[in-house]
């Protein structure tokens, strides 16, 4: 059924277990994104240190989809190097909007590649790229404040 | 609305409406209940607007060969047609794009009057004048005000709801007062399908000698409306959520108001006379028709209103209401679902908005559409109403004369299927 194929067990597990969820201090900057046509949003901050994100910790509402991929989000990026972390969001971004044609590198994106079935689903592409465009922006401010 | 009327044949109805034949996702039969968003076009008004292309196409309005004779009497005919179905007079029904560029000209128009003629005075907005709107309304007759607002200096004001979701009239002579100039309101909610009184609100606002401006996309498709009989001085509608064409909405305003409207968008064929220096205006509808207009959308639209009143609006407002009662009452009686806004079908149309708890709307409307269900998920455009209503967004399921008993009950049991799949059945 599509519908298993698209909700990966890895998905719903993070979706109601997610990983980092709360928002913390300290952290250099702060992003709010929102999804406008479903109302989704994401308030995620991002806290790093000689170039490496020490911390992302985020508040937000959501479906499961938006929710989980923040929650493998952290999993991928927290402890890595900025420019490390940027690939990997390369790699996601070119993996939800593949419309299911992209094959996914288990190296670079461990649990992110349960997301290959929702690339086939156009409207939810956006909401797995929601905490994404947080961390991107969140990062941007706290590189454009130091 | 009560009636007498003979119930709807829907069998034969739905055999006119190709798409409701396909399959989707893997075979599921097709249960459309997203005609609030848009609806689907019967074989006829599809046919009329081939014949209209493979006969009749010309520029309208332009051009003194057969063929634009044809096409201009064709678009013509047409305002002629919706105007009657609306209870308006031909000169009163203007083409737009759609319904949001009807209520864009009104209030651009407005924006505009203190730099037109003295005959605009009655539409210019100083700073201080008060523009009333409500909670419940749809983005599109509520951003153009704020805007307005912002650009005269005048202020916006708004009639609240209460908890189920019906208007709170309470303070109407507070809220309604005589610095207002413009009231703009739904007649039909686009999410919780609450019917308003419109003669309140017309008499409130007359007693002060404020415009109204009706939205009424939700409430022309669904049932008999007469624009004279309420007495509105503008109001809006959309072809698509008609049976008719996207690219096509209808602006109503009463005759003396277009008269002395200036206009909103400018170029050809809304002039009268152009120079250099400057130029007038065409009479109303052509001075709000400016530049090459949509032609088979027009045609295709009349069509869609002829094959509207064969079937009959009151037969059609009986059908929708029955299959909102069966919807209201096969989801209050799932454990977990939160009906938004009121939990019966007085007063109201067929949209049925509710939350499944512990399952985001997103991922209900991706189970129901695994199911074949299509249904509108998130806050409809209408992001205030959801905040009143404490919904962070909605699944909501509309009706329409297509739609039957058992895709009520379709949608009642993908609910179900939707609580098991996330496992908080």
């Amino acid at each position: 059924m599509q519908l298993q194929q698209m909700y990966q067990e890895i998905i719903l597990d993070h979706y109601k277990n997610p990983h980092g969820r709360g928002l913390r201090d300290p952290y250099d900057a702060e992003s709010f994104q929102v999804n406008p046509t479903c109302g989704d949003e994401v308030t995620l901050r991002v806290h790093v240190v000689d170039d490496v994100v020490q911390d992302v910790s985020y508040d937000g509402q959501g479906c499961s989809i938006s929710q989980a991929s923040t929650s493998v989000l952290t999993d991928l990026v927290v402890g890595k190097p900025v420019g490390e972390a940027f690939k990997k969001m390369d790699a996601f971004v070119e993996l939800m909007q593949g419309r299911g044609q992209v094959e996914p590198d288990e190296d670079v994106l461990e649990d992110g590649i349960a997301f290959a079935g929702v690339a086939k689903y156009p409207a939810r592409v956006k909401c797995a790229l929601l905490g994404w465009m947080a961390f991107k922006d969140a990062v941007a401010r706290s590189q454009g404040a130091a | 609305m009560t009636t007498t009327a003979a119930p709807l044949d829907v069998t034969a109805l739905r055999a006119d409406f190709p798409i409701l034949s396909r399959t989707v996702r893997d075979g599921k039969r097709l249960v459309y209940l997203d005609s609030g968003a848009t609806s689907q076009r019967p074989t006829q008004v599809l046919e009329a607007e081939k014949a209209f292309l493979e006969q009749h196409n010309a520029a309208v309005h332009r051009g003194a060969h057969q063929l634009a004779e044809e096409a201009t009497d064709a678009y013509e005919g047409a305002r002629q047609r919706i105007a009657d179905f609306v209870g308006a007079d031909f000169g009163e029904l203007v083409f737009t794009k759609n319904a949001t560029e009807g209520f864009n000209l009104v209030a651009y128009a407005m924006g505009n009057a203190a730099t037109s003629g003295p005959e605009a005075a009655r539409f210019v907005l100083n700073p201080g004048d008060e523009i009333v709107v409500t909670e419940m309304e749809h983005h599109a007759n509520l951003v153009p005000w704020q805007q307005v607002a912002q650009r005269t200096g005048a202020v916006l004001k708004w009639f609240k709801l209460t908890q189920d979701g019906r208007l709170d009239l309470s303070d109407v002579d507070s809220v309604i007062t005589p610095r207002t100039k413009v009231v703009a309101f739904t007649h039909q909610s686009n999410v919780t399908g609450v019917i308003n009184p419109v003669d309140v609100l017309v008499a409130a606002a007359r007693k002060v000698g404020a415009l109204t401006v009706l939205d009424a996309c939700q409430s022309v498709p669904h049932g008999p409306v007469d624009f004279h009989e309420l007495g509105v001085d503008f109001a809006s509608f959309s072809g698509h959520k008609m049976l008719g064409p996207s690219g096509i909405g209808v602006l109503y305003g009463r005759r003396e108001l277009l008269e002395a409207l200036p206009p909103f968008i400018t170029g050809g064929s809304m002039i009268e006379l152009v120079k250099m220096e400057g130029s007038t205006f065409a009479p109303p509808p052509q001075r709000f028709e400016a530049g090459s207009p949509m032609t088979s959308q027009a045609v295709g639209l009349g069509a869609a209103v002829d094959y509207l009143s064969v079937v009959g609006m009151e037969r059609i407002h009986a059908h929708e209401h029955a299959l909102t009662v069966a919807a209201l009452e096969g989801l209050s009686g799932i454990k977990g679902v939160r009906l938004i806004g009121p939990s019966d079908a007085v007063n109201r149309g067929g949209a049925v908005p509710f939350e499944i708890e512990g399952v985001h709307p997103h991922d209900a409307g991706q189970v129901l559409d695994s199911l074949g269900i299509a249904v509108r998920v998130g806050h409809h455009c209408a992001w205030p109403l959801h905040r009143c209503l404490n919904a962070q967004s909605s699944v909501r399921a509309t009706f329409y004369l297509y739609n039957t008993m058992d895709e009520v009950d379709a949608l009642v049991d993908g609910v179900r299927e939707a609580q098991k799949f996330f496992g908080v059945a």
